[in-house]
């Protein structure tokens, strides 16, 4: 190269804004084209998430762009093949509009929930959600329930907010960081650009995990710990901190229901409820200011709020009536007394003394190293503040505490532990983003019974809610289930993104009943995103009695060549995100900011390729074909021509203003969350990046549970239904209420059934405690004494990036990482082939020793292993004979127990799947086996519209340099 | 003279590989012309790269550190592997310090990978010339962009700011003070091949807590009552003693 | 380092027409000081010489395989000032000339005396080139070495030792050949090469034991810890960066297990040095040229093995990058 002439001339060259979608993050990206083809995509820099910073993924977006693996036409399952064989004919999408339009229509007039529509980790559920509502199914969800619901739940359900889209650590501020369970590459670029500016301005970061990699690599400390026993040690902190008075009493008592007295009447029906005073009851979805405190001053029960009361955190008391009661924080001081630091040290293998300290960092922190910001706020019941107080605690966690069957009462407890440390939307601790906080629980509920689901008639209710109380549930008179994967029901009452890994295993038995089509989205539900793959893959293509597939209908929507395409009877070649418009909604998880509500969206930079269709066009089209209300005039006829008109015009009520864009709106684009649809509205998001982001004054950035401006500016646009303080549940009463239901003190109320009373009353209790995780109290974990865990890489996202011709050059085939003391006392090698074994099935695999592990835990790479011939590669790559997929060995039930014989192996509060509960053992492969990695499947064949022969050189394919 | 480089933060550095596909993305785009990858939708994929990051462990359990290492051409100032090339293709830029290949003159006889102790040069299988880090040369110095994008691709890219760029030969440069500051070193510092690109060493911070910080007169436990004055009910000189 | 075919048959096979030119004209001033009998210009000096230009120019279009670009050699004299292998490519053909020509004064036997030297030497054209060539014969040889002697940090190959082996193999090679030849064109020679082959095969068995012997010694300069800057006993590596293998895990490790390198290692040293001198010494016995030329293709398939040897044993610190895949 002569580099005195390689000054490119980019003239030519034009530059798109749009928003990446190599990974949920949904970073700014900006796109340069030559000739109208990709040729560079990098960070941009004026996107307020990534600052201009890309990913490994992100800028490996052309490569997935140009991939082999790309579907680009709509196919039909060849007639006598069989599903799995992936032998297809192309198609027109008239006729595939036309195959979709027959068969639905007859289910919508039959019984609608004969129709189940479950979608992955997308960013599309506003649409899809209400596509589902409006056809009239309740089987509806989408990755939420097998990804981290019960950090979505255990938070919402204690403080109003959660991590990730919905709210995070203040890194700016924090000067201790403690990080639980999180892996790699979680909130991906955000995270890393705050987690370096932290450690360089001097912050101390904690990771609290089994292994340490990714973000934990460059932690100050690495606690290492057993897998599932997090909640052990949060509350042997949280004992720590009450024991040597290291909580923020004030913020307590302001702020929780710490102080709030409950009833400890064992004979009354409202026993376990906090006392409550005689006054008319509001109906809605907030918090009556009607419960009571004990005053210090006065040493009697006063109202909450009244002022000087100096209320008792602590202690035990009778009312005039008599009955016993005391202030939540000293059931949860009783609760906690049993866990201290020796005790869990046992349990999680973190020496005690290690556990004593980090409470102290925690407490000593937040409260010698406070912050006070120089904001004046006002708070929900008038009184003025000077200052904004922060403690410089933070905290963020996900999977590795949600993905256990015992997560929403451990995340409970770290919710309680940030609350000790009084860090809810403060500077320097958990911070929220619009539109949360939410009351708790929020407003939407699911239908409460069968009869919401009618012929030709929308749900009535939400397929997804939040239940307050078990009049809440979704069930029949019998108290079972009405969803197909028994979300809602008694089994997992709090299931709020449902439970899409049994949707399946439920519909293929039938049990609760038949369907008839099942639409599955961006979900490659025949691999990485089922639990028992194995199974789940013959029992798509499983065949009844008469011949007939016992799931009669698949249709599947993808953009890519995937395990589960193979399934389908109908594929929808889905577009990519360069190719089409999107809304990244307020209405689903929207891109919010700290300091205020952010929505965002994609905008195509190139056409589709093929005959590809953005699902969301399909889906309009299909929602006029089958004339639901949402999507076609009085008269019946069209409404939308398609999707971004849709996202322009669409109203979730006639005049409500509210769309599924808030920037921009009003007829001139002058209105902002609220206004009327704005024909321009596009063009407006394309030119500032594609990105509405509205910034909050800075008295309403703070304390937003509980701040008069900020929630009545949220109220007046639209975000909340009421003004209401949220305070924080320290003690939960909705828990209690499903409770005192499995005591049968609910009178008149919903029951659990038998089975499953003693399941119920066990897990709701209203505050948190530490179980063993369910799959180890159900199989011999003397048999079977490892934890198996995947993590995800930085550089793969779930399924996707196989096809990447960069990407798959990092991680082409997977190890499981095993600790070299735990793999030589099975005599097993660096390198060697061996078996990884759980109670349900094994795998065949390679070793790698990590001493970055703990020695009870063995893991690998998340969806690494392919099935041979998916995805474009060919049947002889690394990701087929020598990459395997951890979920063979995790069921997606449980062991039958009393409580069923077909319980989900998931929390039993949320139905949150416990993927890392499984447990295993492991030993050296035989010297005369395959080495290969088992289980295999027989390769597939590229599909008409796929190329069939790739070459292996990939810059020449795509016309790269002209040399 | 100048001599540019990049400085590279260990501590901060999570292992993303966004330098490394930002860079094969960018360098593939660029004047450089494409870097080309074989086996690509096969078995063992394979292709050249400008910069890897790598992953390696210190200690054994429980007291690992786990460190990921960005590692591409580190524009020796002394390159060795410049003098041996028979051609003249590779050669460092006396203006800046860049060590570059003129991919027009090589005759890929790979002679420079070999005096290459770092394993920084890549050959390309399928242009069948030698490549290695070009310090983005082609983006530093485009005049048509923008100042600020005026940064090698990988640094561009890296969320953690992990990747400096500069001249270290101008003390007054942010990698230089860098270096000096944050005790920046050298790789396989005995061959003297004074390599430009530095690196920035983990660094730990701590805390101390001291018994007194958890016994405090404004303890809220005290408001319930709770905590006695004396902190402690064990046996006084009192107790024991009579004098 | 990953040992190539082109580089192995390039230096072994110039090695030995360097090695088989020197044994000519070694027999050449022998003679001429009448210590051997004189040979035929035509069939003895001139074939041989084209046998030994012949592989020259095998192990000149050997290396056009090692080239990306081989469209391109010619640039690769640029260099010269600072790069072996661009001397190397330079001394090369001169050295390819004045062999030609040394051949072809001999073959067309333009060898009146040019003018005498102490009266009874005469001096000829081909006397004349050949002190040139062998000159240049040298120079290549200290050229070829110095290729790999020249890089440090491939500690095995940075030493005087390698110039010399390199000069002693190829002329042992050489010499042996040279025995061949005169089996077959000039029986009167047979012994003086014969005991010429063995010196030069003891004197490089020496050479080549002598560098074995300090590479087994050798600890690598370079360790995990100054590869990548941090100070622990432990430093191990987990993952290079690429799973499916890299310019880097392919150019510098030769990819066999240590048992395959050690028997080549046992290998070369039999075929190399006891027995080509056993064949030699059995050949002569028995007055068998088969025997003969058993013991230069012994030895010469021995130098193949050497050569590949003498790539494998080289451990370039770069290959501390590259240990492990995950
Ligand atoms: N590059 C990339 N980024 C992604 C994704 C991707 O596929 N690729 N996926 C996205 C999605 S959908 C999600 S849900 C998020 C998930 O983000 P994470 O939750 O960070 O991802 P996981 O890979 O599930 O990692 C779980 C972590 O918890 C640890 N762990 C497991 N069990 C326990 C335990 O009992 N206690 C503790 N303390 N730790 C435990 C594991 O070691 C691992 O580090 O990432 C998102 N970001
Ligand atoms: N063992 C184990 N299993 C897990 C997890 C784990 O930690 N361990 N994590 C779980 C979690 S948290 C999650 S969120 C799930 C993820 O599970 P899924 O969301 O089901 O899986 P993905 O691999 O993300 O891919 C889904 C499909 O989306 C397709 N796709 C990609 N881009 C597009 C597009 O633009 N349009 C369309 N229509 N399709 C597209 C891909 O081709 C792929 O087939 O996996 C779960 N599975
Ligand atoms: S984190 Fe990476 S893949 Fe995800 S959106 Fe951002 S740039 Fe794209
Ligand atoms: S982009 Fe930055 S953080 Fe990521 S691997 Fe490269 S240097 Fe490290
Ligand atoms: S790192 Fe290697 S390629 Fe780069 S200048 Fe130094 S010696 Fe040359
Ligand atoms: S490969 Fe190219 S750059 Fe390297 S030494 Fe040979 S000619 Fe020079
Ligand atoms: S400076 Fe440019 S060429 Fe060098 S590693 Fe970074 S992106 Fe690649
Ligand atoms: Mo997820």
């Amino acid at each position: 190269m002569d580099t005195t002439v390689n000054i490119e001339q980019q003239g030519g060259d034009e530059v798109k804004k749009t928003t990446c979608y190599m990974c949920a993050c949904r970073c700014g990206i900006k796109v340069t084209l030559r000739d109208g083809k990709v040729r560079y995509i990098e960070g941009n820099p004026d996107h307020p998430l990534n600052k201009g910073v890309l990913c490994a993924k992100g800028a490996s977006g052309i490569m997935k762009q140009n991939s082999p693996g790309r579907l680009t036409k709509p196919l039909l399952r060849r007639a006598n093949s069989v599903r799995g064989e992936a032998k297809f004919d192309e198609i027109s999408w008239d006729r595939a509009f036309q195959i979709m339009e027959e068969r639905l229509s007859k289910i919508r007039a039959e019984d609608p929930k004969k129709f189940a529509l479950f979608t992955g980790r997308d960013q599309m559920q506003a649409l899809t959600g209400m596509f589902a509502k409006q056809f009239g199914t309740p089987n509806y969800a989408a990755h939420g329930g097998f990804c981290s619901v019960n950090m979505a739940a255990g938070m919402i359900y204690t403080i109003g907010g959660s991590f990730w889209e919905f709210g995070g650590p203040d890194l700016e501020r924090a000067k201790l960081f403690i990080m639980i369970g999180t892996a790699e590459d979680h909130h991906s670029n955000p995270m890393k650009i705050a987690l370096s500016k932290f450690k360089r301005d001097g912050g101390r970061f904690i990771s609290i995990n089994p292994i340490r990699t990714g973000y934990s690599a460059i932690a100050d400390e690495w606690v290492p710990i057993k897998p599932g026993t997090d909640g052990a040690l949060i509350m042997a902190l949280n004992h720590e901190l009450i024991k040597n008075g290291l909580y923020d009493r004030e913020f307590l008592i302001d702020y929780t229901n710490a102080p709030e007295l409950v009833n400890l009447n064992e004979k009354s029906s409202e026993n376990g409820m906090f006392v409550r005073r005689e006054v008319p009851e509001e109906e809605g979805c907030f918090e009556p200011q009607n419960k009571l405190w004990w005053s210090g001053k006065e040493d009697k029960a006063v109202f909450t709020r009244t002022p000087d009361a100096d209320p008792r955190l602590l202690g035990g008391f009778q009312l005039e009536d008599g009955t016993d009661v005391k202030p939540s924080f000293q059931l949860l001081k009783e609760r906690l007394e049993e866990y201290t630091p020796e005790w869990a040290a046992g349990i999680t293998g973190i020496p005690a003394e290690t556990i004593r300290r980090l409470a102290y960092e925690m407490g000593v922190t937040a409260r010698d190293q406070k912050i006070e910001l120089p904001i004046q706020w006002t708070d929900t019941w008038g009184k003025e503040h000077d200052t904004v107080t922060g403690n410089p605690v933070a905290f963020h966690a996900m999977r590795g505490l949600a993905a256990h069957s015992n997560g929403f009462q451990s995340i409970r407890a770290l919710s309680i532990l940030m609350t000790l440390l009084g860090t809810i939307d403060r500077p320097g601790g958990f911070r929220h983003k619009a539109p949360f906080p939410r009351p708790i629980p929020p407003c939407a509920k699911p239908p409460k019974g069968p009869e919401a689901v009618q012929p030709n008639t929308p749900l009535d209710g939400m397929p997804l809610g939040w239940p307050a109380d078990p009049d809440d549930l979704f069930v029949d008179d019998k108290g079972e289930p009405v969803r197909l994967d028994k979300a809602f029901s008694w089994e997992y009452p709090l299931s709020v993104h449902g439970l899409m890994h049994n949707a399946i295993t439920n519909a293929w038995r039938g049990d609760p009943y038949k369907i008839d089509t099942m639409l599955l989205f961006m979900a490659n539900m025949a691999w990485n995103s089922s639990m028992n793959t194995e199974d789940a893959r013959m029992m798509l293509a499983d065949k009844d009695e008469n011949g007939e597939y016992k799931i009669p209908f698949l249709i599947v929507a993808d953009a890519y060549f995937s395990e589960t395409v193979a399934f389908a009877d109908l594929v929808l070649p889905d577009t990519t995100y360069l190719e089409r418009h999107d809304a990244m909604s307020m209405l689903d998880r929207p891109i919010s900011e700290f300091d205020g509500p952010a929505d965002s969206v994609r905008i195509p930079v190139v056409p589709p390729k093929g005959d590809c269709k953005p699902f969301q066009d399909v889906l309009v089209e299909m929602g006029t074909r089958l004339g639901l209300p949402a999507f076609v005039n009085k008269d019946g006829g069209r409404k939308y021509r398609d999707y971004p008109d849709f996202i322009i015009n669409f109203e979730t009520e006639p005049d409500s203003g509210i769309g599924f864009l808030s920037g921009w709106r009003g007829k001139g684009g002058e209105k902002f969350m609220r206004g009327e649809p704005n024909p321009r509205q596009w063009e407006m998001y394309e030119k500032n990046n594609c990105v509405y982001h509205h910034k909050l004054p800075k008295s309403f950035q703070y304390m937003r549970n509980w701040n008069k401006g900020y929630l009545n500016w949220a109220h007046a646009h639209g975000l909340t239904k009421y003004e209401e303080p949220i305070n924080i549940h320290i003690y939960s009463e909705v828990l209690q209420k499903f409770r005192l239901a499995a005591q049968g003190k609910n009178p008149g109320g919903r029951v659990p059934p038998e089975r499953l009373r003693k399941r119920v009353e066990t897990y709701f209790d209203p505050l948190p405690f530490y179980h063993e995780p369910l799959e180890s109290q159900l199989v011999d974990t003397q048999s079977y004494p490892l934890n198996a865990l995947t993590q995800r890489p930085m550089a793969m996202y779930h399924s996707w990036d196989s096809q990447n011709a960069w990407l798959r050059q990092i991680h082409t085939h997977n190890y499981m990482f095993v600790n070299p003391r735990t793999a030589q006392a099975q005599q097993i090698g660096d390198g060697d082939w061996m078996w990884a074994e759980s109670a349900h099935g094994k795998v065949r695999c390679m070793c790698r020793y990590s001493e970055a592990v703990e020695p009870g835990t063995v893991w690998t790479w998340n969806a690494i292993g392919k099935a041979s011939g998916s995805w474009g590669l060919s049947p002889k790559a690394n990701e087929s004979q020598k990459g395997f997929l951890l979920n063979h060995l995790i069921s997606e039930e449980l062991p039958a127990c009393e409580a069923g014989t077909h319980l989900s192996n998931s929390d039993p509060i949320t139905g949150q799947a416990a993927w890392y509960d499984v447990r295993v053992k492991i030993y050296k492969a035989g010297a005369d086996e395959p080495k290969q990695s088992y289980p295999q499947f027989k390769p597939v064949k590229a599909v008409p519209g796929m190329p069939t022969k790739v070459s292996n050189v990939v810059a020449r394919v795509f016309g790269f340099g002209k040399r | 003279m100048a001599q540019l480089a990049l400085v590279i933060d260990l501590n901060v550095c999570v292992g993303c590989h966004a330098c490394v596909t930002s860079c094969k993305e960018w360098n593939t785009a660029g004047a450089a012309g494409p870097m080309t990858d074989q086996s690509a939708y096969d078995k063992d994929p394979t292709g050249t790269f400008f910069n890897r990051v790598q992953t390696y462990e210190a200690g054994t359990f429980p007291n690992t550190e786990t460190i990921h290492f960005p590692k591409s051409c580190l524009h020796c100032e002394d390159p060795p592997c410049v003098p041996v090339c028979p051609t003249g293709a590779s050669y460092k830029r006396k203006e800046d310090g860049i060590v570059l290949v003129d991919y027009d003159k090589c005759i890929g006889c790979k002679y420079c990978s070999w005096a290459c102790p770092y394993g920084a040069r890549e050959f390309d299988e399928e242009q069948k010339v030698m490549k290695k880090c070009t310090l983005c040369v082609d983006r530093i110095y485009d005049l048509n962009k923008p100042e600020e994008e005026r940064l090698p691709a990988c640094v561009m890219s890296c969320p953690t700011s992990a990747r400096l760029f500069g001249d270290v030969h101008d003390p007054e440069s942010d990698v230089s003070i860098a270096i000096r500051e944050r005790a920046g070193y050298q790789l396989m510092p005995e061959w003297s091949t004074h390599p430009a690109n530095h690196y920035l060493p983990r660094r730990k911070t701590t805390m101390n807590i001291h018994q007194d910080e958890l016994i405090r007169a404004d303890n809220p436990l005290k408001k319930e009552g709770l905590l006695s004055d004396l902190p402690s009910d064990k046996q006084t000189l009192d107790e024991t003693t009579s004098w | 380092m990953h040992p190539a075919f082109s580089v192995i048959f390039l230096t072994t096979l110039i090695g030995a027409g360097q090695g088989l030119f020197l044994a000519l004209f070694t027999g050449q001033v022998y003679s001429l000081l009448d210590f051997i009998p004189a040979q035929d210009h035509q069939t003895f000096y001139g074939l041989g010489s084209f046998l030994a230009l012949f592989l020259m120019a095998g192990g000149l279009i050997a290396s056009f395989f090692h080239l990306g670009h081989p469209e391109r050699a010619w640039r690769s004299m640029a260099m010269w000032r600072t790069s072996w292998l661009s001397r190397e490519v330079i001394v090369l053909p001169i050295f390819m000339f004045f062999l030609a020509l040394y051949g072809l004064i001999h073959y067309m036997q333009w060898t009146q005396p040019l003018f005498h030297l102490s009266a009874s030497i005469p001096v000829d054209a081909s006397l004349l080139v050949g002190f040139v060539a062998t000159f240049v014969a040298l120079v290549l040889f200290v050229c070829t070495g110095m290729i790999y002697a020249c890089l440090k940090f491939l500690q095995e190959w940075h030493s005087p030792l390698t110039v010399l082996n390199f000069t002693l193999l190829g002329s042992a090679s050489g010499f042996t050949l040279a025995t061949v030849f005169a089996a077959y064109t000039a029986p009167d020679l047979l012994a003086f090469y014969l005991n010429w082959a063995l010196i030069l095969t003891v004197l490089a068995a020496v050479g080549r034991g002598a560098s074995l012997l300090r590479n087994a010694k050798l600890r690598g300069r370079s360790t995990p810890q100054t590869a990548i800057g941090v100070r622990h006993t432990k430093v191990v590596q987990k993952s290079q960066g690429s799973m499916g293998g890299s310019f880097n895990t392919r150019e510098f490790f030769h990819g066999k297990s240590e048992l395959v390198v050690r028997n080549m290692r046992t290998l070369f040293l039999l075929l190399v040095f006891p027995l080509p001198i056993a064949f030699l010494l059995i050949g002569q016995a028995n007055d068998s040229a088969v025997v003969l030329v058993a013991a230069f293709v012994l030895q010469y398939v021995g130098l193949i093995a050497e050569r590949w040897f003498f790539f494998a044993e080289a451990k370039h610190p770069q290959n501390l990058y590259y240990q492990q895949i995950s």
